[in-house]
């Protein structure tokens, strides 16, 4: 066996620049000290690693780190798409971090640091062609998190979503580590294409109950960091008590490489009729249990976490087709994953439009507010207000938000494809409820306003706020980006079927 | 690209177009001008698809059964088998005109009267998407086309409901989307029940079932039938209706009884009858007693009612009764009877609607204990509100007469004890709405004038006839000349009846 490995460092690339971007805005922050220009260095970086991760995948398939046929880099077309999704993701949250930083609530080098770690994580989650270096890419993913969250200056309730958030986590890093250990115990491998081969030739380690120990373990684990229920009870708090673009960092890009982790042991590693049905499970449990309570909320943030975990839900139910045998033909497997792939893709964009509509519509540096706060906020101002409705009916799945619309009908489209008609009926009633606060929150927005000006304008709410021209501009670019996926949504179809 | 593809791109394109000029006008009285220039631009679109390609030869075994006089079929995305396909045949050609007269109607109207709850301009702005979305439902050949413009009428009507209501509105418009959008995610599930089996939504080719095997007929038919049962709405599922209709403003309502209503009847003949004929053929006697069940319980609660809006708006649940009793018989009276009940409850209900507003608005109450003696202080809209309670009753002569006589008739015709009894109770049903309306008609117009009656003028406003005088006029039209909707309609319809029984 060759001691020295060829390293293909083109395939490495977005990696680099994702890793180089956090290495740069330590030392800017180290020698200019100068606030603007460290966050022009994240932001720079992260248009980089963007733009590195589309070329880079548009040139096909790419493998390195390999021992024989099995590799733990392999940059393919999701590894591209998901890279630059998170990379994008992660130039948003920073532009909508700008108010906040600018108030001075948060050491600006420090955050953009972080952010640029975590940004690091998500890139190379995408490529991950091991159980070990997923684990790892999905840790430096959300261990930055765990800070920021807590990043405020002076706030308890931000401390306390730290700690529950920390906690919580490294619980389900143990699983899913003790998962991944049992699964070398019973296979001697850990590349996902070569254990996905071992459990399909060897029907006998299939029958092992160590084996159904790990799969169970493994996908639980990783279900902690996609909030589905029963692991979701800290991302409500945790969303909340966080700061508002980290609350959006946290239901997009976390979650987008929660999804990324789990859809890779799913597709490539574990046998289908173990993982089906405890997905198809966890899929009905999250939407229907995130909707319903997401009805009582009454806090804005809230309600966009709850909302969030109930869109896990519907992220998870094209793979609980994997529970019946028509949803395990060939065919049928691949429409399932390219469905979870393209709605968390339609889900990311609208989720970031709606954070960014909530952050433009409140004064710099505040926390989500009650949607009081938010009564008639569209009356005043009606751009940002339109924007913001468009996100949160989209999200609800109704047009003139045609990007979730087409979201919904992709997850229906692969379930009966699936043969799962009763799973897309659960899905389909599941939209029902959700449109109930989904519309409560839009109506409100173009409410008259009940209360009296006086006493708002100590709330903060209903006194105009000022629109900082950086989140103005993600808004806008996230509002264009759900228009044009809404007209055209075979540009997400083709990539997420890569 | 033809002048007929030409014109179906106008119908869709100019009230779309039109709804982005009128938000962008900054004058509010000359956004509704804009808006109401439009709507007869659409109109005349609208009136225009019936020339040229008409294809009048009747139906013959091998040649497909939906024939439509003008289509247009682009892809746009292939990974949801989603196509822009429209046409438009004489199933679908008199409700496209009815949408685009009744939205021209109601934004003439606003032209005269705003109500009150926010902006004219946002008014005829949401009123012109509405109409996007409806005609966009009645042209698509595309199952998942015809799915996508069925979900766009919902959130505009929820906010026109929401902005511009009565004093119950918030919730009435919140019950109107949740259980509309129960209706259409059921829609969407049992399309792509379809689309899953057959592999195409291209309705041209399903129509008949296209191969689709008997369980998933059934299947689809049971998702399809159930989703436009509630937009109908059919009982027991009508029960978003009185309050979303009465808490509505004028236009509103209008809207709502005259064509949103027919989206689900037109779906349940085109769609669920069109590609499931099986499952239509094992549901039809449910379908029916169901249909008479809504036509006896609708005119009964009708005989109690005590406010104008929510009585017309229940007896919209009878008169839907008799259209889906007359498509559940699956025969060519009964679908054609279908056909022009649909359209004729339109033009009277649209109409029932403007001057049950007129009265509202007038006196400032609708409750039937507070109103009395309107022919002594407002002979015209005394006159007008008998004639189009009369044609709502279904007097021979008046539109209204057709869709209920023929749709018994077509009952009695299948045959059998289930459909002859069937028959008998729709008639009794017919009877009972006669007493409803005269009852409603002695109440309001007869008697002596109470205290808000008495304070109305003689006079009506120049709008509100210009708005009144061509439903008057199309009431009386398709009352004595029928063949107006049924001459275009009976080639479909006897091609769709002979895919149903082959």
């Amino acid at each position: 066996m060759n001691v020295v490995q060829s390293v293909d460092s083109v395939a490495l690339l977005p990696a680099y620049l994702a890793a180089g971007t956090a290495v740069l805005v330590l030392v800017t922050d180290l020698l200019l000290a100068r606030p603007r220009a460290t966050v022009v260095v994240a932001a720079l970086g992260a248009l980089g690693t963007a733009v590195g991760a589309a070329l880079v995948g548009a040139g096909g398939e790419r493998r390195t780190f390999c021992v024989g046929p099995d590799c733990s880099w392999i940059f393919g077309g999701r590894a591209a798409l998901v890279g630059a999704v998170v990379a994008l993701l992660t130039l948003g949250v920073l532009a909508l971090s700008v108010p906040a930083l600018r108030a001075g609530r948060s050491p600006v080098g420090e955050y953009c640091f972080l952010l640029a770690c975590s940004m690091t994580g998500g890139v190379v989650l995408g490529a991950a062609g091991d159980l070990i270096t997923l684990i790892v890419a999905l840790e430096t993913l959300t261990l930055p998190l765990y800070v920021l969250v807590g990043l405020r200056r002076g706030s308890l309730a931000s401390a306390e979503a730290a700690v529950t958030f920390f906690v919580v986590s490294v619980v389900a890093t143990t699983l899913t580590l003790l998962g991944a250990a049992l699964l070398y115990a019973v296979t001697g491998g850990l590349h996902l294409d070569r254990l996905g081969t071992l459990l399909a030739e060897r029907p006998e380690l299939r029958d092992l109950p160590l084996t159904t120990a790990a799969v169970a373990l493994l996908v639980l684990g990783l279900a902690f960091k996609v909030a589905a229920v029963p692991f979701h009870a800290w991302a409500p708090a945790t969303y909340d008590g966080a700061p508002l673009p980290v609350a959006a960092y946290l239901s997009t890009a976390s979650k987008l490489g929660g999804v990324v982790a789990l859809l890779a042991v799913v597709q490539r590693a574990l046998p289908a009729d173990q993982t089906g049905p405890v997905l198809a499970l966890l899929a009905v449990l999250t939407m229907t249990v995130g909707n319903l309570v997401a009805l009582r909320q009454r806090r804005t943030v809230r309600l966009l976490a709850w909302s969030s975990v109930a869109q896990a839900g519907y992220i998870l139910a094209p793979l609980g087709a994997l529970a019946l045998a028509a949803g395990r033909t060939g065919e049928a497997r691949d429409a399932a994953y390219a469905a979870a792939v393209a709605y968390t893709v339609f889900f990311v964009v609208l989720e970031l439009a709606a954070f960014a509509g909530v952050t433009a519509l409140r004064p710099a540096g505040a926390d989500g507010g009650t949607l009081d706060d938010l009564r008639g906020a569209a009356r005043r101002h009606p751009w940002r207000g339109a924007a913001l409705g468009l996100a949160l009916v989209g999200l609800a799945g109704l047009p003139p938000g045609l990007a979730g619309l087409f979201a919904k009908v992709t997850v229906v489209r692969a379930l009966l494809d699936g043969g799962a008609a009763w799973l897309a009926l659960v899905v389909a009633v599941n939209a029902v409820i959700g449109l109930a606060y989904y519309l409560r929150v839009t109506a409100s927005l173009w409410a008259p306003a009940t209360t009296p000006a006086p006493a708002s304008a100590l709330s903060g709410g209903a006194v105009a706020v000022p629109l900082v021209a950086v989140v103005a501009v993600v808004l806008a670019v996230a509002t264009v980006a759900a228009v044009v996926l809404g007209v055209a949504p075979q540009l997400v179809l083709d990539l997420a079927g890569r | 690209m033809s002048f007929g593809q030409v014109l179906l791109i106008a119908v869709l394109a100019l009230p779309a177009l039109g709804a982005v000029a009128v938000a962008a006008t900054p004058r509010d009285r000359a956004a509704r001008l804009v808006g109401t220039v439009v709507a007869a631009l659409t109109l005349l679109a609208a009136v225009s698809l019936v020339l040229g390609g008409r294809n009048w030869v009747a139906w013959s075994a091998g040649a497909p059964s939906v024939r439509p006089w003008h289509q247009l079929d682009l892809p746009w995305v292939p990974g949801l088998d989603l196509r822009f396909h429209l046409g438009v045949d004489g199933i679908s050609w008199p409700l496209v005109v009815l949408t685009a007269l009744l939205t021209l109607l109601c934004c003439a109207y606003t032209l005269w009267r705003v109500p009150t709850g926010g902006s004219g301009r946002a008014l005829v702005a949401l009123l012109l998407v509405v109409e996007v979305g409806i005609l966009g439902t009645f042209l698509a050949l595309d199952l998942v086309l015809f799915f996508l413009f069925f979900e766009v009428v919902l959130l505009p009507m929820y906010a026109i409901i929401a902005g511009w209501g009565g004093a119950d509105r918030r919730r009435a418009a919140r019950k109107f989307a949740l259980y509309t959008l129960l209706g259409s995610v059921l829609l969407l599930v049992g399309v792509y029940v379809v689309v899953a089996a057959a592999g195409t939504a291209d309705v041209v080719a399903l129509t008949g079932g296209g191969g689709l095997s008997r369980g998933t007929q059934l299947a689809a038919f049971t998702l399809l039938a159930l989703a436009f049962a509630v937009k109908s709405p059919l009982w027991p599922l009508h029960s978003w209706l009185p309050d979303a209709h009465t808490q509505a403003p004028t236009v509103g309502s209008v809207v709502l009884a005259g064509v949103l209503l027919k989206m689900g009847t037109y779906g349940l003949i085109r769609v669920a009858v069109g590609v499931a004929p099986e499952g239509a053929r094992w549901a039809a006697p449910v379908l029916g007693v169901l249909a008479v069940a809504a036509i006896l319980i609708g005119s009964l609660v009708c005989l109690a009612q005590d406010e104008v809006k929510r009585l017309i708006a229940y007896s919209s649940v009878g008169h839907m009764g008799f259209v889906l009793l007359g498509v559940a018989t699956l025969t060519t009276t009964g679908i054609q009877a279908a056909l022009i009940g649909n359209v004729a409850h339109g033009v009277i209900t649209g109409l029932l609607f403007f001057l049950a507003g007129a009265v509202k608005d007038r006196t400032g109450t609708g409750s039937l204990s507070e109103l009395s003696g309107l022919r002594e202080t407002a002979p015209r809209l005394a006159g007008l509100l008998a004639f189009a309670a009369v044609a709502s009753l279904g007097l021979p002569g008046l539109a209204g007469f057709w869709g209920e006589a023929f749709a018994v008739i077509a009952a009695i015709q299948v045959g059998g004890p289930l459909w002859t009894t069937l028959g008998v109770l729709a008639a009794l049903g017919g009877a009972l709405t006669a007493a409803y309306f005269l009852r409603l008609l002695r109440r309001v117009t007869h008697g002596r004038p109470s205290s808000a009656v008495g304070r109305v003028g003689p006079g009506l406003a120049g709008a509100e006839l210009t708005a009144w005088a061509p439903l008057v006029l199309l009431a009386l039209a398709i009352g004595l000349a029928p063949a107006l909707v049924l001459g275009v309609a009976e080639a479909p319809v006897d091609a769709l009846v002979g895919v149903v029984f082959p």
